[in-house]
């Protein structure tokens, strides 16, 4: 019986000849990556040893990435002390692909992961973060674990228990239109298959559209994977993979690649053509809840966000640039920016990216989480409306209950920053 | 025999359960205090302690989606609370079984707020309209980490496993 990419890289990783959905396997980890919850994973991991002679030792720490992102800098002394306990910790382990609050190689993990080239194609990688379903773009692997589940991969090396999940195939086809990109294609297959569609499942990206779609559009559509439910995204690796790990993320090393059979079994196959998509808004308070544009345009809003693990890559602060440039964000919008990482903002440092949007009226944050998850920076109001490229919209998730929140691509946040309302961007900003 | 003290509907996200704004607050037992924050009345009930251990949260469909934060488990176990869902998200189940939250996938349940319910092995029943719902078995591989009293405890016996060879 043939092989998706994920059972794969688990039978791979397992050292076995094949696996198939629903056996029950301990894969070992090629990278394990915490952000602050990292403090929860300290004092979890030594409890584990705790009433045992033997001393608290990670298993691998060349194979531990710890990344501060989620409330950076730090916004109260609770976090910070959580983040110096980490600091401790790295130090003490050797622990040395740590990413602190720094200018040269912060940023948010799902991008100083695929950026410094700690995940490749065939890898397993756990991260204690939901969207760790991002990697896949690369070709391995990749999801979210909790905690506690962390400190057993810090002590063994391997992920115990681990149910192989079934795969649906989804082939995507057509060129996408003027304005319209793999953002829009995610919110189109959540609203088809709703957020729990592809619960315990793996979601396998194929097709045309996905061969020639780079490496940030492909960790968009893996990113936001697991709103529909999805253990993991994956893209299998190709030409575009290693391109991206050789020229952008330095990588030296041969790279192999793991590709699914061609008789491999799906749970599902769901096709999708890109060439009539229009651009997709996900409304409050579910990703699900997604409508065509044109069913919400017009709709007044107060704060756009630009950013996140999700749309806060150079091309995202590129297209942005191109609709805004020379003109000015609306009066009644505060436009906030989180460029990915530090390597995103160099670069659009670089570019004159960041001048032409402060120019318009854009506020420029440093890399980080932000105000995606409501934790600190651009909380909203009571009665605020949101239009933000981010990936979750659930009630009270930018800090505040009694708000909203819409998810959009950069061309609609860009195209509405200028109207302050929900705005088409094929019809152009005022 | 427990009450339900909750009845909710489908999608209730980590945020909801467990508001971002709070993840600084890691500790299990620390977190409690902030569980369905946002829901002022029943924070209160549950911190106020007037909600009995044991007490039932009935929800639908994908409870616990969202976020990996394990804070959403943990701030319910500390009131030793018990979800009867339609089914739920894998990440909360996950964490759930790993810190010994007590979760049922029961995808017909049928009650509201005060029923009297109980539950076995097999079915959930509602004691107070008298009628049976079968319970959708927890995935093995769960299973085994509940048997063997959560994850901390599973993975502390590899470990000396391991030392002893």
């Amino acid at each position: 019986m043939g092989m998706t990419v994920v059972e794969k890289i688990l039978a791979r990783a397992t050292d076995q000849a094949s696996v198939k959905p629903g056996d029950i396997v301990e894969p070992a980890v090629d990278c394990a990556m915490s952000h602050e919850n990292g403090a929860l994973v300290i004092s979890q991991f030594a409890e584990i040893y705790k009433g045992t002679d033997i001393k608290p030792k990670v298993w691998d720490p060349s194979k531990i990435v710890l990344v501060f992102d989620h409330r950076v800098p730090a916004e109260s002394s609770k976090t910070a002390t959580n983040q110096k306990k980490i600091r401790e910790f790295v130090e003490k382990n050797g622990i040395t692909r740590f990413h602190d609050i720094r200018g040269d190689c912060g940023g948010i993990c799902h991008q100083v992961l695929p950026e410094n080239g700690y995940v490749r194609p065939g890898y397993v990688v756990v991260g204690t973060d939901s969207h760790t379903t991002s990697h896949g773009a690369l070709g391995g692997f990749s999801f979210g674990i909790g905690a506690t589940e962390m400190a057993s991969v810090w002590a063994l090396g391997v992920i115990l228990n681990v149910e192989v999940p079934g795969t649906i195939k989804v082939n995507v086809t057509g060129k996408f239109p003027k304005m319209v990109g793999p953002k829009d294609l995610i919110l189109h297959l959540i609203g088809k298959i709703s957020a729990g569609g592809a619960n315990f499942k793996v979601i396998e990206f194929h097709g045309p559209t996905i061969k020639a779609m780079d490496t940030s559009g492909r960790l968009t559509i893996c990113n936001m994977s697991v709103e529909a439910g999805a253990t993991s995204g994956v893209v299998p690796g190709d030409e575009e993979t290693i391109r991206y790990l050789k020229e952008e993320a330095g990588v030296k090393e041969d790279i192999e690649l793991v590709l699914p059979d061609e008789n491999a079994k799906y749970d599902q196959v769901i096709d999708i053509d890109v060439s009539k998509l229009e651009p997709q808004i996900a409304c409050p308070h579910t990703v699900d809840n997604v409508k065509p544009i044109k069913n919400v345009a017009g709709k007044a809003i107060n704060q756009i966000v630009i950013g996140s693990c999700t749309n806060g890559r150079l091309d995202d602060l590129e297209t942005v640039r191109s609709i805004i440039k020379d003109k000015k964000v609306h009066k009644n919008i505060r436009m906030i920016v989180f460029p990915a990482s530090a390597r995103v903002y160099q670069q659009a440092l670089d570019k004159g990216i960041i001048n032409d949007l402060m120019k318009a009226g854009a506020v420029i944050c440093n890399s980080g989480c932000g105000p995606c998850l409501g934790i600190h920076q651009g909380a909203l109001a009571d009665g605020d409306v949101a239009l933000a490229t981010t990936n979750r919209n659930f009630q009270g998730r930018m800090g505040n209950p009694n708000s909203e929140v819409y998810l959009c691509s950069p061309a609609v946040a860009a195209a509405s920053a200028l109207t302050g309302v929900i705005t088409d961007p094929r019809e152009g900003g005022k | 025999m427990a009450k339900v003290v909750k009845k909710i509907g489908d999608d209730i996200s980590t945020d909801i359960i467990y508001p971002g704004r709070f993840m600084a607050t890691v500790l299990p037992n620390e977190t409690p205090q902030f569980a369905f924050a946002d829901d002022k009345p029943f924070n209160e009930k549950l911190r106020k302690k007037e909600i009995a251990a044991g007490g039932i949260i009935v929800a639908g469909k994908n409870f616990g989606c969202g976020s990996s934060r394990e804070q959403a488990a943990s701030c319910l176990k500390g009131y030793e609370l018990t979800i009867i869902a339609k089914n739920f998200a894998r990440i909360f189940l996950q964490n759930s079984c790993n810190l010994g939250l007590n979760t049922v996938i029961c995808p017909d349940f049928e009650g509201n707020e005060g029923d009297e319910v109980e539950y076995t092995k097999d079915k959930v029943t509602n004691k107070t309209t008298g009628k049976s719902f079968p319970i959708t078995p927890l995935p093995k591989a769960r299973q085994a980490i509940i048997d063997a009293d959560g994850l901390i405890a599973y993975t502390r016996k590899r470990v000396l496993e391991k030392a002893s060879k």
